[in-house]
């Protein structure tokens, strides 16, 4: 059996975050995959958060991961309420035809 | 407990917030009382501000909050922004059909989210200010619902600035673990030279907050966001935002960082160099004014920066004085985009200024004059601010960014004076509706006299800002 460490843990982060961050410039179909990969982008950190916090015996880490769980909250209704806004005028989200605005 | 009176400001606007909720709730057709009374909120918490002395140094709520010198001063600056953009939009709000309640109380809240980043010695304060900023910035950006630009603006703004929070939050785990606290001042003492982690950390909440001021390569955002949102919200934007941001960077970079100046430096020079220029060249093209402005925008952030790369007192406050003129810039700039109205319709492209001395030939000298200042042409305003940059930057010997930055003044003077030129020598059009508020009026009036006659007494706002001292 191999000790799980910090390392473990920070590695698991960097790789969410990074699925994270190509889920958004990757993705061509649909914008609520979109909102899902900065949910995972936010849990990355949290996981990120939470590890540093045990590992240096100090509360402060897991204090931040409960505010930014709260306002990956918030942001993800407003996300949604934009979508279905953004919905109405167009009747689509796909990505790739969100181009009104360009130049 | 007794701290509390120092945060009155931030309690009185966010009590009133609630309150002007409510009523906005229980009372029909109440926008233009409920816009009033916003206006008298900030002004309220003007005289808070200026209630308590300015030249405190003061770390509250465990060294998390702080009341200092620079933190008054970008308050003020903030809620005169707010001031101007509730007076001088009604009317505009009001032709659109979304003179609604919500608008001037989100504005309220994300100017009070601004006065929670300015303060903020502390990562998760931080932070939470910014989100609060940025929470009401989403809806605001796609305020006009009914409309696909506005609401493609606001989902634009919204992915990219989630993604961008999401950097600048992977950049704050970073530096809470390699540091074991997220309180700046014990960072400061905490840090040395060899963490690589704590590098990676301040790349990434310097990333992080370029999107936030737009400067490139994070600026993708800024033209659509600009061009899509209504026009007053593009003021806001273009103005309050920048200014919370930009005392978030200075605090973020002079407070923890000052000692490993040369790990951040060269990403500050970079993002300067890359915004002056990238900001002169690609506005050339330009048809639409908030297009241009938005560009414009991207450049003079890059001007602001290269103060802040100096690693020096007399840079921090140059920039502080920078965006301080910009902002009477914008104004007057915005004041000028709402007085192009023909028949209840908004005009915002370039061709529609076109004759416009022959017409509205005080309209288009104020333009002109703003245009100038823009573009950085003395005695104007504009000038100086670019001025006291360049000096801090050759006090440091930064030979190269200033040659760099005066060549990109003279590639964006171009499109400046292009579109001064189609205003008095092109063909003229229809005349546009007279029927200026009062609002309107005055800031356009006052915004351009500040940049006329700044020249006359420029002492008196250095001598101000050279009572900010922050390391």
């Amino acid at each position: 059996m191999i000790e799980v460490g910090l390392g473990h843990y920070l590695t698991l982060g960097a790789i969410i975050f990074s699925i994270g961050i190509a889920g958004i410039f990757l993705n061509r179909k649909n914008i609520i995959v979109i909102l899902m990969s900065i949910e995972l982008i936010l849990l990355s950190v949290n996981i990120n958060l939470v590890s540093f916090s045990i590992f240096l015996n100090d509360i402060t880490g897991q204090i931040f991961t409960l505010f930014i769980l709260t306002v990956a909250a918030a942001e993800a209704a407003i996300g949604l309420a934009i979508i279905v806004v953004y919905y109405r005028n167009t009747s689509t989200i796909d990505v790739e035809k969100i181009q009104s605005l360009k130049g | 407990m007794d701290k509390l009176n120092f945060i009155y400001p931030e309690i009185f606007i966010s009590l009133s917030i609630m309150f002007l909720l409510i009523l906005g709730v229980f009372k029909k057709n109440s926008s233009n009382l409920i816009n009033n009374l916003s206006i008298l909120t900030l002004i309220g918490t003007l005289v808070l501000i200026f209630n308590h002395p300015f030249n405190t140094n003061l770390n509250i709520f465990n060294g998390s909050y702080k009341i200092d010198f620079i933190s008054s001063y970008m308050k003020i600056l903030t809620i005169l922004s707010g001031i101007f953009v509730l007076i001088t939009s009604s009317k505009f709000l009001k032709i659109f059909k979304i003179f609604q309640i919500e608008y001037s109380i989100l504005i309220l809240c994300s100017i009070l989210g601004m006065f929670v980043m300015i303060s903020s010695n502390d990562l998760i304060v931080f932070y939470i200010g910014l989100e609060l900023q940025s929470l009401s910035l989403y809806v605001l950006a796609s305020f006009n619902r009914d409309n696909i630009k506005s609401s493609e603006a606001g989902l634009k703004y919204f992915v990219l600035s989630a993604l961008s929070s999401g950097l600048l939050l992977y950049g704050c785990s970073l530096i809470y673990g390699f540091t074991g606290t997220t309180n700046f001042n014990e960072i400061s003492n905490i840090i040395n030279n060899n963490q690589y982690g704590l590098t990676f950390g301040i790349v990434f909440i310097l990333a992080g907050l370029a999107f936030k001021i737009s400067a490139v390569p994070f600026h993708m955002w800024a033209p659509d966001v600009y061009e899509g949102s209504p026009t007053s919200v593009t003021l806001f934007f273009a103005v309050a935002p920048k200014i919370a941001a930009l005392t978030v960077f200075i605090r973020f970079l002079y407070v923890p960082f000052i000692n490993v100046i040369e790990q951040w430096q060269l990403i500050i020079v970079f993002l300067s160099i890359a915004s002056m220029v990238f900001g002169a060249i690609a506005a050339i093209g330009q048809k639409n004014l908030k297009r241009l402005i938005a560009y414009s925008s991207i450049g003079h952030m890059g001007y602001a920066l290269a103060g802040l790369c100096t690693g020096t007192i007399e840079g921090v406050q140059s920039s502080i004085l920078y965006i301080s003129i910009y902002l009477v810039m914008n104004f007057g700039f915005f004041s000028c985009l709402f007085m192009l109205k023909r028949n209840n319709k908004y005009h915002e492209d370039i061709d529609d200024l076109s004759g416009l001395s022959k017409n509205h030939p005080l309209i288009a000298l104020s333009l002109l004059i703003i245009l100038f200042s823009l573009a950085g042409i003395p005695p104007l305003a504009g000038f100086f601010a670019k001025f006291y940059i360049f000096k801090a930057v050759l006090e440091q010997s930064m030979y190269y960014l200033a040659i760099i930055g005066l060549l990109s003044t003279v590639i964006a003077a171009f499109y400046y004076l292009r579109v001064v030129k189609i205003m008095y020598f092109d063909s003229e059009k229809e005349k546009f509706d007279t029927d200026y508020t009062l609002g309107l009026k005055f800031t356009l009036s006052l915004s351009t006299i500040l940049i006329l006659f700044y020249f006359i007494y420029p002492s008196k706002l250095v001598e101000i800002v050279s009572k900010i001292n922050i390391i």
